[in-house]
């Protein structure tokens, strides 16, 4: 077993543990910062890979903006010790099942699919520069356009989000 | 990296996509519901990545689709948090069983 | 402007009156509603007039026949190839007769109810029914088509029903419309049952089409008179039923004990639907199928003649003895109507035995133009004196000099004095009756007899008897307590009528109606016109001696023939029997059944699906419970079964 297979091993037990974690854990912030290290593990996983582009854009989006949100909003909605309410004994039975079936039906579909990777092998780095041409280019793999379309996206939900924060005299 | 294969990858991303399903259903404060379908999110890309690597290795589309969903994924998370903390203003709670007046 | 848009604009300007004023007028310009609805009756009625000058002067008449000419027609609800429900205009003889008749006497009763109803607070809505009404009548007699004519015919009844229960504050306007509607109702099952036996023998619903097939020898024909039911053809049967429903609308024995009681509507209304138009729908009905009665159904024909005669009998007795005006009116109606259908029914089928034909729309002309004249004289008197009951009138003749003159024309004419429209109508009728039913032509004279009579007797009681005095005459009002005769809205119409009582009698009728669209050359003959003329004399001067002052006599011999005047005052208890017949019999029995049933079977069934459905949607509502988890938990659960469907059956497939 060499050592890559070592790591993606101990990367991905980082990443599924720290989602079970994140989903289970009975404090909100602790539940965030499992979050944390669930997607800082993906991140990694990203790196193993040699993606090291994306695994710098989920580090800063992710880890640098979205959890810094949420723990955001976690101070500003309640206490972060206290404990949540507990979920609903059936529900959760219920999900975990569905969860469990579901896994087991995707596991099946996986082990049955063969794949069939195209052999001609392609420039074994992925360098920024190219990443950045092909997403502004108007050619046959260009992706301007939704590259303009995800620009206003963001615009969209920036005003949406200022919109719906905004303080507005309370219903009643 | 020679025995890790494409099929590890995606075992990985399932587990964490059906993690994220059973937190979305379970978790009643929905700050830890966002956090789920962030979850989601990830074992998505997690997938876009490793089919460019394993099947496409000289194009860059799962590159540039998980570049996408990171984006509408933060644009998501924001105005998620936007009408939860307008909820809380109006509610005083943030738990998913309270917000029920879509029956009404 | 050409006849199919003329045609069309006849009934469709009523109908844009109607929904005007009602969607629009009652809430905008109530008081205005009025003059709108007579502005468009007096275009509609120029109209018609004009289309009927110009089919029976330039275009109808070809080598001497007037024609059947189908104004415009488009198919409405194509059932198959060969039926199909049709909307459309005819013009031929009769058709355009009645609009005449129906737009003039509905502009008079427009004009006059601006008087007769004004300050009402459901003005507008009254001129709305009006121009509903007419629109109604207009479409029935321009009818191409049996179906045609059932829908309008329905129309007409709601109508009716509408403008009967007017007054819908008071429990025996509303009782009165009831009745009339459920009798026309039940009239109209047996018209609807009877066009489907002709229709279902002949193939088709247009009018031309079906009197062809029934006329000429053919398949059809054979079909129809082979097939029956009781010993009795099919054709007579379908023709009966389709009697039946004209005689409903028509008030004819036994189906005749609504008219009477839809005299609690407004008096213009009485004389607009209840004397001049809608009840001679019958009448026009049969006129529409005569070619099928006369030529291969003379038995249908008879019991037309028999029913008329003696509906016009029956009534004339009861209208002898009673003593709300109106009624007395709405019984001489019916007598009239009698008069029309068994001229129909004597008359046969071309030249010299079309007589009746041509008398009996002679005579639905100008008993048109007299009978509204009375109703509207009638309005008249009651809205001078506010009651109906001649009782409290008497001595009229000095208050109100104008509407005593119009009566009196009225009167002459319906008794058929020489030289009044009446005469001339009445004398061919029983000149038909004459040539061709000895039965029917004594008890006709009869009964022109009878009409002499308490027509004067009505005229007598309300004009002369007693001096009349105001019962709440304040003595410092004196004589302008009283809002004088009438308006000259009210005035207006009486004095037109009146003139056309004398002047429609001189109309050569027999050139423009017949049975075969040939002129018809009537003979007078003064011979025969001796007898019931002098019969008509020595009535009024009965009627003088009885009624002119006040004295005993009439009680007196109201005591001498007890039991027929008891009778007809109670009106013969038709009323009773009926009564007795739908309480005790078919209510009292059957109803038990059916309510038993009801209860038990029909709402059993009820219950258990509603139960069912309660516990259904209980069910469902809970799983509608607003919670976005459980509905993420539903969703979830159907995606995986969308993948197992696709994973491991979509090979299958």
């Amino acid at each position: 077993m060499s050592a890559s297979t070592i790591i993606f091993y101990i990367l991905a037990a980082i990443t599924l543990g720290g989602a079970i974690l994140a989903v289970t854990s009975p404090k909100i912030f602790r539940s965030a910062i499992y979050l944390l290290f669930s997607l800082i593990g993906i991140a990694g996983l990203y790196f193993w890979l040699n993606f090291e582009f994306i695994a710098a854009v989920q580090v800063v989006v992710y880890v640098g903006g979205i959890v810094v949100l949420i723990i955001f909003s976690i101070f500003l909605t309640q206490g972060s010790g206290s404990d949540m309410k507990d979920p609903v004994k059936i529900r959760s039975l219920f999900a975990g099942l569905a969860a469990l079936c579901g896994y087991c039906l995707t596991y099946y579909v996986i082990q049955r699919t063969e794949f069939h990777p195209q052999l001609e092998q392609g420039p074994a780095e992925i360098s920024v520069a190219r990443i950045g041409e092909q997403m502004l280019s108007t050619t046959e793999h260009g992706y301007l356009l939704p590259f303009e379309v995800v620009s206003m996206l963001l615009l969209s939900a920036m005003i949406g989000c200022i919109v719906i924060a905004i303080k507005t005299r309370s219903i009643k | 990296m020679s025995d890790i294969g494409l099929g590890h990858f995606l075992i990985v991303s399932t587990m964490l996509f059906f993690i994220g399903i059973y937190g979305f259903m379970t978790r009643r404060n929905m700050i830890t519901m966002l956090m789920s379908v962030e979850l989601i999110l990830n074992a998505c890309n997690i997938n876009f990545i490793a089919f460019n690597k394993f099947l496409f290795p000289n194009q860059l589309d799962g590159v540039f689709f998980t570049l996408f969903v990171i984006a509408i994924a933060a644009a998501e998370a924001a105005v998620a948090i936007a009408i939860i903390i307008n909820l809380y203003r109006n509610r005083k709670s943030i738990d998913a069983e309270d917000a029920d007046m879509m029956r009404l | 402007m050409s006849d199919s848009l003329a045609l069309l604009l006849v009934p469709a300007l009523p109908l844009a009156a109607f929904l005007l004023i009602f969607l629009v007028g009652r809430v905008y310009f109530p008081k205005f509603s009025g003059i709108l609805g007579t502005v468009i009756m007096l275009a509609t009625t120029v109209i018609s007039m004009a289309t009927a000058y110009k089919y029976f002067f330039v275009t109808g008449k070809v080598d001497g026949v007037y024609q059947h000419l189908i104004a415009f027609k488009f198919t409405w609800l194509p059932f198959s190839e060969n039926v199909s429900i049709d909307m459309g205009a005819i013009m031929d003889p009769i058709s355009m007769v009645m609009i005449c008749v129906v737009t003039f006497i509905s502009l008079m009763v427009h004009i006059y109810s601006l008087g007769y109803m004004k300050g009402e607070d459901r003005f507008a809505i009254y001129y709305s029914y009006l121009g509903l009404f007419t629109f109604s009548m207009l479409g029935l007699v321009l009818s191409t088509n049996i179906f045609q004519i059932y829908i309008f015919w329905e129309l007409v009844g709601v109508s009716s029903f509408l403008l009967i229960g007017y007054y819908f504050d008071k429990p025996s306007a509303v009782a009165a419309s009831k009745k009339a509607f459920i009798v026309t109702r039940f009239a109209d099952a047996g018209f609807l049952i009877g066009i489907l036996v002709l229709s279902y023998y002949t193939g088709t619903l247009d009018f031309e089409t079906m009197i062809a097939r029934l006329t000429v020898p053919g398949s059809e024909l054979t079909a129809i008179t082979t097939a029956g039911f009781l010993g009795v053809s099919a054709l007579t049967w379908g023709l009966m039923l389709v009697f039946m429903g004209g005689a409903g609308k028509s008030a004819m024995f036994p189906l005749h004990i609504w008219l009477p009681d839809a005299m609690e509507g407004p008096t213009p209304v009485s004389a607009l639907i209840h004397a001049a138009t809608m009840v001679v729908a019958g009448v026009y009905l049969v006129a529409r199928l005569f070619p099928i009665f006369a030529i291969s159904c003379p038995v249908g024909l008879d019991v037309v003649a028999y029913i008329g005669v003696f509906s016009s009998m029956f009534a004339a007795i009861i209208a002898c003895t009673q003593t709300d005006i109106k009624r007395v009116l709405a019984y001489s109606t019916m007598s009239q109507i009698g008069y029309m259908m068994f001229a129909l029914g004597v008359a046969g089928y071309g030249g010299e035995n079309g007589l009746g034909f041509t008398a009996s729309f002679f005579h639905l002309f100008t008993h048109a133009m007299f009978k509204a004249l009375l109703f509207l004289g009638a309005g008249a008197v009651i809205h001078y004196v506010h009651s109906n009951d001649m009782r409290d009138m008497g001595g009229l003749r000095k208050h109100m000099p104008v509407t005593h003159i119009a009566f009196l024309i009225a009167c002459l004419a319906i008794a058929g004095v020489p030289g009044f429209a009446g005469f001339f109508s009445k004398e061919e009728i029983l000149t038909a009756a004459h040539n061709s039913n000895p039965i029917i032509y004594w008890c006709a004279i009869a009964t022109a007899a009878l009409t002499a009579f308490y027509m004067f007797r009505l005229y007598f009681n309300i004009f002369w008897n007693k001096e009349y005095h105001a019962h709440h005459s304040d003595s410092h009002h004196g004589d302008d307590h009283h809002h004088g005769e009438a308006p000259w809205s009210m005035k207006a119409p009486l004095i037109i009528l009146a003139l056309l009582s004398i002047a429609t009698g001189y109309i050569p009728f027999g050139n423009f109606v017949s049975s075969d669209g040939q002129a018809l050359h009537s003979e007078f003959h003064l011979t025969s016109a001796i007898l019931p003329v002098s019969l008509a004399i020595g009535a009024i001067i009965v009627a003088m001696l009885f009624y002119r002052k006040k004295n005993a006599v009439p009680d007196k011999i109201a005591g001498t023939i007890k039991g027929v005047y008891t009778g007809a005052l109670h009106k013969f208890y038709i009323d009773e029997l009926y009564l007795f017949v739908t309480k005790k019999l078919i209510f009292g029995i059957g109803g038990t059944i059916a309510a038993w049933f009801d209860k038990n079977v029909v709402d059993g069934v009820v219950n258990f699906s509603a139960t069912v459905g309660e516990n259904f949607s209980d069910t469902l509502k809970k799983m509608q419970n607003g919670k976005v988890q459980s509905y993420a938990m539903y969703f979830f659960t159907g995606v995986l079964g969308f993948v197992l469907l696709f994973v491991f059956l979509w090979d299958k497939f």
